[in-house]
């Protein structure tokens, strides 16, 4: 077990090094010269041959990664010249943002998700199953970008029952309930798909374990039917879809530059699409970073979890 | 029964945290009076003006400094700020201004005639101690400067190269607003995230992403404004804007699409504004290579493009139709006499036809987009269609913007005739003076990416430069629009009107020429 988690531990490493490699190769090679999107349409010559100097743009680029990777093993994330700062002070105030929402929205896609699976898989032949498989297949079906638009417009403007967009109010200070307003409209915009994704599975691996010999023994023995869902089916057909949940997570961590644009929250994934933008490579870079192992450790924790629920798994 | 509990808790739990929602959400949902809440394109880069090149930033910077110097409201025209007055040397090149009494920086450091003198060697010299807090993009606006001396604590003098005579509205623009030395000392380049000025409003807060506060200034030095603060939240997606101004989660709107314009325009609560700034989008004729090295075909081109169908069709009323180099916002100096090349098919292919060029072809470089460029692509395409009906066949290549401008700025090689450019400028002189000069070719720094040289223009530039008169220097502009607009080296298109849209709680807003926001007068009352 502790094993496990090292070895996982210790290939953060390796992972991290190809894809910081590769996203500095590709940043390199798409066009656009930072030194010209900082000093803008006024630049001339000079300046601009001044600044890459400066910004040691002018060196090869393996130099370039040769001195950015010299510099964040020292812990140095370099500054980010888009945004006239730090960039380890810029993630550590974009991290929180994309947790929380990232979080809810994995709690909320994994609960509709599973609970529309197995009332899918339980009540196949009735109209509440029917009903269930269709709105797990339009959750999948309906495009985000589309969603945000019609909530926004309806229970924002014409409702006005919760805020557009942002984090919190615009002045003063913000309490935990309208953290929790704003946060709602992002959070099911960014659930609903993978919500989909994970009750057609569910429906799917419940209808195969139904038919087991277990399943009828616990009917057999008198427990109640949601007993025998809950507690001896579904708990089965949990342990392959841990996985899925895993991947479901990289899902919700893209899917955040989208919604984080839309819904104008502060976090990591609107911080990299501003920062590609400008070619801010070093913003890039850091945020990429953070976000893999973001991924790689979530991804960690749902083996642990699958382990739990199933020991033959990783003994 | 673990899992059959977790669901019902799960439903639960999301029911308790729906009613608790309810429960504790403002009754009065608006924004709270005094507070003024702007939703913004963008996140602003910086807030030390000396290194923001972008509107989006002057926006702001233009509440929390002053210059020595500002525009006076609805004009481009120049007047006192924190100078009171100033005297100009005959030679046109001394200005000495004579600073405001008592004025102090929002950190209590004294706004003399020292501050003024650090402010201006940070920003030119070199080897200056924090000329490293840079780089400074529009350091260019004050090259001219060779000396600035300190006469006595409140009078300070700028000794010219040469005679220079934008310089009064250069000290207008954001890059020569004053800052705090003190500040700078401290922060280093850290400063733009902790700017301190003189102006109306005092930096509170930026939270990334989020928003950047400003608060009253209570010492004003021309009486503390009545707005109690300001909120910029940068606002980047189009329809999320405009749907915090409809549900009243922000009161002003900066850069209203075009298309959001009529939706606005309908609804009671919500008032829209317009004004044209000092912007012209053009395009470069290559007069060095190719058919546009004949005077006809650039008149041609003129005569063929319909701007009026550009401007109302494409670009739905966000812009105007330009009429030559001198942008019409700038009142003083613009000649409306003339006006733009008429639509004209049948001209231009007269024209096409005396210069022996029917049925050429020709290459036109478009932007993806880009500051000031408008619809870029859709604009190449209209023009496109309207040279296809004089019978010139164009074929377009787009690139992403700063591909772009690298390419563009470097001159415009054999392989390609037309490329599209925009610019927005605080004086005449800054446009012609940097891309119609015959001194202002690309290999020596200069924007003149299409080559055009006429001795007559380069003369006119000169001269306006060294009139120290107002009325003098505007006759030279107009002689200068009218000898360029038949020279035609750019087909002249358009130039931009931006909108603003704000709740009608906010009185006293206005557009400014200048694209900048001048916040002093605006009040918000419950």
């Amino acid at each position: 077990m502790t094993r496990t988690i090292l070895l996982r531990l210790a290939l953060l490493g390796p992972i991290l090094f190809g894809v910081s490699l590769v996203v500095f190769l590709t940043l390199a090679l798409i066009p656009g010269d930072p030194a010209l999107a900082i000093l803008g349409p006024y630049a001339t010559p000079d300046n601009i041959a001044e600044l890459r100097r400066a910004l040691g743009l002018d060196r090869t680029v393996f130099e370039q990664y040769a001195v950015w990777i010299g510099n964040v093993l020292r812990g140095d994330f370099g500054r980010s010249y888009s945004l006239d700062r730090p960039v380890a002070d810029e993630i550590a105030a974009r991290i929180g943002p994309t947790l929380l929402l990232t979080g809810a929205a994995l709690v909320l896609s994994v609960g509709l998700g599973l609970g529309l699976g197995v009332v899918a898989a339980v009540r196949r032949y009735d109209w509440l199953g029917s009903a269930a498989r269709m709105l797990a297949l339009l959750a999948i079906s309906v495009p985000p970008f589309w969603l945000a638009l019609i909530l926004v417009l309806l229970v924002s403007v014409r409702l006005g029952w919760l805020p557009v967009s942002g984090m919190a109010p615009a002045y003063g200070e913000a309490s935990i309930a309208e953290m929790a307003r704003h946060l709602v409209l992002p959070a099911v915009t960014l659930s609903v798909v993978a919500a989909g994704v994970i009750a057609r599975l569910t429906r799917a691996v419940m209808l195969e374990v139904l038919p087991f010999d277990y399943v009828r023994l616990a009917r057999a023995k008198g427990l109640a039917e949601r007993d025998v869902i809950w507690g001896h089916a579904f708990r089965n057909a949990l342990v392959p879809l841990l996985p899925v949940i895993g991947t479901q997570v990289g899902f919700l961590l893209g899917g955040g530059v989208y919604v984080e644009t839309v819904f104008q929250w502060p976090g990591m994934g609107r911080m990299l699409v501003d920062a590609i933008l400008a070619r801010d490579l070093l913003l890039v870079q850091g945020g990429v970073l953070v976000m893999a192992t973001l991924y790689v450790v979530l991804n960690l924790l749902i083996d642990l979890g699958q382990n739990w629920l199933d020991p033959r798994i990783g003994s | 029964m673990l899992f059959g509990r977790t669901a019902a808790f799960f439903v639960t739990a999301l029911i308790a945290f729906a009613v608790w929602l309810w429960a504790t959400a403002p009754r009065d949902g608006r924004l709270p009076p005094n507070v003024l809440v702007i939703g913004q394109i963008a996140e602003p880069k910086s807030l030390d003006p000396q290194r923001d090149t972008a509107l989006n930033d002057f926006r702001i910077l233009a509440n929390v400094y002053d210059g020595l110097v500002r525009f006076r409201p609805g004009t481009l025209q120049v007047v006192p700020a924190l100078a009171e007055r100033w005297e100009i040397g005959a030679d046109g090149k001394s200005y000495t201004f004579h600073l405001r009494a008592g004025v102090r920086f929002h950190d209590g450091t004294a706004f003399d005639a020292d501050a003024v003198r650090f402010n201006f060697a940070r920003l030119l010299e070199a080897d200056h101690p924090l000329h490293d807090t840079g780089p400074f993009p529009l350091a260019f606006l004050f090259q001219d400067i060779a000396a600035v001396e300190t006469l006595d604590a409140r009078t300070v003098r700028f000794q010219l190269k040469q005679p220079f005579a934008p310089f009064l509205s250069n000290l207008a623009y954001p890059t020569g607003y004053m800052v705090s030395p003190t500040a700078v000392r401290r922060y280093g380049k850290d400063f733009g995230r902790r700017p301190v000025g003189t102006g109306p409003f005092r930096f509170a807060r930026w939270d990334s992403g989020v928003r950047v506060v400003i608060e009253r200034n209570p010492d004003y030095w021309e009486g503390a404004p009545e707005l109690e603060a300001v909120v910029f939240r940068p606002l980047k997606d189009a329809n999320t804007r405009a749907a915090e101004l409809l549900a009243g989660g922000v009161d002003v709107l900066i850069e209203v699409p075009a298309d959001m314009r009529a939706v606005f325009r309908d609804q009671t609560d919500v008032a829209v504004i317009e004004a044209v700034g000092p912007h012209l989008w053009f395009l470069v004729l290559n007069t060095r290579h190719g058919p546009f090295r004949d005077r006809r075909m650039r008149q041609a081109v003129n005569y063929a493009i319909d701007k009026r169908a550009i401007v109302e069709d494409v670009l739905q009323g966000s812009a105007v139709v330009a009429d030559g180099p001198v942008p019409r916002a700038f009142a003083w100096a613009h000649d409306p006499a003339d006006g733009p090349y008429p639509h004209d098919p049948d001209k231009a292919r007269e024209l096409i036809g005396e210069a022996g060029h029917e049925g050429a072809t020709l290459k036109l470089y478009a932007a993806e987009g880009g500051s000031g460029m408008l619809q870029p692509v859709a604009m190449a395409a209209a023009i496109q269609a309207d040279l296809a009906r004089v019978g010139l066949s164009v074929e377009i290549e787009t690139f992403e913007w700063n591909a772009y401008l690298s390419r563009v700025n470097d001159g415009l090689g054999p392989e390609v005739d037309m490329a599209e450019m925009a610019w927005m400028t605080n004086d005449p002189d800054t446009l012609p003076f940097l891309a119609l000069r015959g001194a202002a070719l690309p290999d020596q720094g200069g924007f003149n990416s299409g080559y055009y040289a006429n001795p007559r223009v380069d003369a006119l530039i000169e001269r306006a430069r060294r009139a120290t008169d107002v009325g003098v220097r505007a006759a030279h502009y107009r002689a200068l629009q009218a000898v360029v607009r038949e020279d035609a080296p750019w087909a002249f298109i358009a130039s931009w009107r931006q909108a603003i849209a704000f709740s009608t709680r906010v009185r006293g807003l206005a557009i400014e020429p200048s694209f900048l926001l001048d916040l002093r007068g605006v009040g918000k009352p419950r």
